[in-house]
């Protein structure tokens, strides 16, 4: 009885319109969420004065590699469209202005106050749309660790080990030790990608899931491990050359004194 | 010693090396070095002075008192640092502090005990002379003959019927031992050379098994996949995993430099390798953005993305297998077949 009433139901000449209406709705619903993911920049909100004071700052301390109008030359890469983000975790870290070129750019003591760097933000982020500085709520700690643990072995562990202590790459570049870095960073890294680090955009990693691995990255830190003396670490090298020189060479000490005779 | 003793058992040596090495093929050589004998005995200060007496013997006993107290401070700790289910800390000092007890406890006594051997106790040295392993005439006689009667009261020699058949069982009995090795492990059959992944599969993000749009994956990114369906697996998920497991990287199609017949494998710069280093199987994740370079952290074998994941530098022999990729109807990722080689590290059966 009931069957019969959805089957006519279905034949109704309003049935295939409704399914079409709602296939429609859902693919385009859909796919405007996603390229909203992806193309999570915005050009933020610079004011004019921040972007003329940032113009400013940019040609006198950037042109020279990136160019007078951030096209990029053979000393550096285009920055249009690299977004805000680029420009506060660079310059934010210290890494740029760069000191001296090699396999990588070193982090060194900030070169520019906040306020300097946000107006280069804004400089940059009005060439061309780019990731923008994180929103507040992304940065703070209280995300799910154990999920941000999950993504962070998987994503990011390979680096930068699985405590965040670092590890060596190819021809002397390196993952650096993630503790210590402020979350704002850590969440521009993702996003941009800086020098040799792929990109982790907002459709692979969404901005709950870098929230989880900022919360994760900042328990390790604040939770020290409950194994005792690290060792830093960094896993068999350091712990292995800690037990051969140390503990072996105790044994051997013992060794030595239980054979030797009495004064 | 008196050179005339010293004569008598210089010959005496000769002689004894004649009579051992005659014959032989073996070269001497005839100023062996010789036999520093024993060290001069020397006395320890606590035979000669008993000060140094007394004081070896109030270390002794501060050795096994501190034994005591270690022991007594491993109960203590026990209950004092108990272990907490909520505080993960917790474990470090119980254990930190129960086994600096438990070693105090064992420690002292024994370097108690060894000290007191090597300081009170007597310290005469003494030296026991090696003997022949040859047995004496009398022995070797004694032992063939116990032989050559066994062979007469069993009659092994003379009942050849009976020896045979003994030889026949003994040398049967180890076959089933042999046969039973075949249950050591299952046949992996055609397993090591096919994964997975299969004409349609999508490719999902590891861990949650989502599926990814082409569009996702903007240039320089690195997505870590599995195939659509891993996740709800019910048996060798993660035998599966680890011979499926992908490392997605969208590069600029221009940097790509595909071989002939390989040009399609692709979807607009964005392309998937194994992640299972052709060497030992380490997953290979450590991917650089601008030098395109795959590094293994396990034995620094390095793979060159832009050019089919071609071994530049380690102990890799092959270049990691690619994953021919395209998008569905949908815009999604899938595989466009299963890869074309076994996946990760050479084996006995493998053709190349």
């Amino acid at each position: 009885m009931n069957k019969r009433k959805i089957n006519n139901a279905r034949r109704s000449p309003f049935a295939a319109i409704l399914v079409i209406a709602a296939g429609l709705l859902v693919a385009g619903g859909g796919y405007a969420g996603a390229t909203a993911a992806v193309a999570h920049s915005t050009s933020g909100s610079y004011t004019q004065e921040q972007v003329d004071l940032g113009k400013k700052l940019f040609l006198s301390n950037c042109a020279s590699c990136h160019g007078k109008n951030a096209e990029g030359t053979n000393y550096g890469p285009s920055l249009i469209g690299v977004g805000a983000a680029s420009v506060d975790f660079q310059v934010g870290t210290g890494r740029m202005p760069g000191q001296a070129s090699g396999p990588q750019l070193m982090k060194k003591p900030v070169q520019f106050k906040q306020d300097q760097i946000d107006a280069l933000a804004a400089y940059v982020s009005s060439l061309a749309p780019g990731p923008s500085v994180p929103d507040e709520k992304y940065l703070a700690t209280n995300g799910n660790t154990t999920r941000g643990g999950e993504l962070f072995r998987i994503n990011c562990a390979m680096c930068h080990n699985a405590v965040g202590a670092g590890g060596a790459l190819t021809e002397g570049k390196f993952a650096p030790n993630l503790k210590g870095v402020e979350a704002k960073h850590i969440y521009e890294a993702m996003v941009t990608g800086p020098q040799n680090m792929p990109v982790f955009n907002d459709a692979n990693l969404t901005p709950t899931d870098k929230k989880d691995i900022i919360s994760y990255l900042k328990y390790i830190e604040a939770n020290p491990s409950a194994g005792g003396e690290e060792l830093g670490g960094l896993g068999p090298v350091a712990e292995g050359l800690f037990l051969w020189l140390f503990v072996l060479g105790g044994i051997v000490g013992i060794t030595i004194w239980l054979g030797a005779k009495s004064n | 010693m008196s050179s005339k003793g010293k004569s008598v058992a210089k010959k005496k040596a000769s002689v004894e090396a004649e009579h051992e090495y005659e014959g032989g093929l073996a070269v001497i050589a005839p100023d062996a070095i010789k036999d520093p004998g024993l060290e001069p005995h020397r006395v320890r200060m606590t035979d000669k002075s008993p000060k140094h007496e007394k004081a070896a013997e109030r270390q002794v006993v501060f050795l096994f008192l501190l034994s005591i107290l270690g022991s007594a401070f491993a109960l203590y700790a026990y209950f004092a640092y108990p272990l907490s289910e909520t505080d993960l800390g917790s474990v470090r000092n119980n254990t930190l502090f129960l086994g600096l007890g438990i070693t105090l406890g064992l420690m002292g006594i024994g370097i108690g005990a060894v000290h007191w051997a090597k300081t009170l106790m007597p310290d005469a040295e003494v030296s026991e002379a090696r003997h022949q392993t040859r047995g004496s005439e009398e022995t070797r006689a004694r032992a063939i003959e116990i032989i050559e009667l066994a062979n007469q009261e069993s009659g092994f020699t003379r009942r050849k019927l009976i020896r045979r058949t003994l030889y026949g069982a003994l040398a049967f009995f180890p076959l089933p031992g042999i046969i039973i090795f075949g249950d050591l492990g299952p046949n992996p059959k055609n397993t090591l050379k096919h994964t997975m992944w299969e004409k349609g599969v999508r490719l999902t993000r590891d861990p949650y098994g989502t599926p990814i749009k082409a569009s996702d994956v903007t240039i320089g990114s690195v997505f870590h996949v599995i195939p659509e369906g891993l996740s709800e697996l019910e048996h060798h998920k993660l035998e599966e995993k680890a011979k499926a497991a992908v490392l997605l990287v969208r590069v600029d199609p221009k940097e790509l430099n595909p071989s002939k017949g390989r040009e399609n494998w692709a979807y607009d710069g964005i392309v998937a390798y194994s992640k299972i280093c052709t060497h030992v199987g380490c997953p290979v994740a450590l991917y650089e953005q601008h030098t395109h370079h795959l590094l293994c952290p396990c034995h620094q074998s390095t793979f060159d993305l832009a050019n089919e994941c071609a071994v530049v530098f380690g102990p890799a022999s092959r270049p990691l297998p690619q994953l021919p990729i395209t998008v569905d109807a949908e815009g999604y990722l899938v595989a466009q077949s299963d890869f074309t080689e076994p996946v990760g590290p050479s084996f006995w059966e493998r053709s190349a």
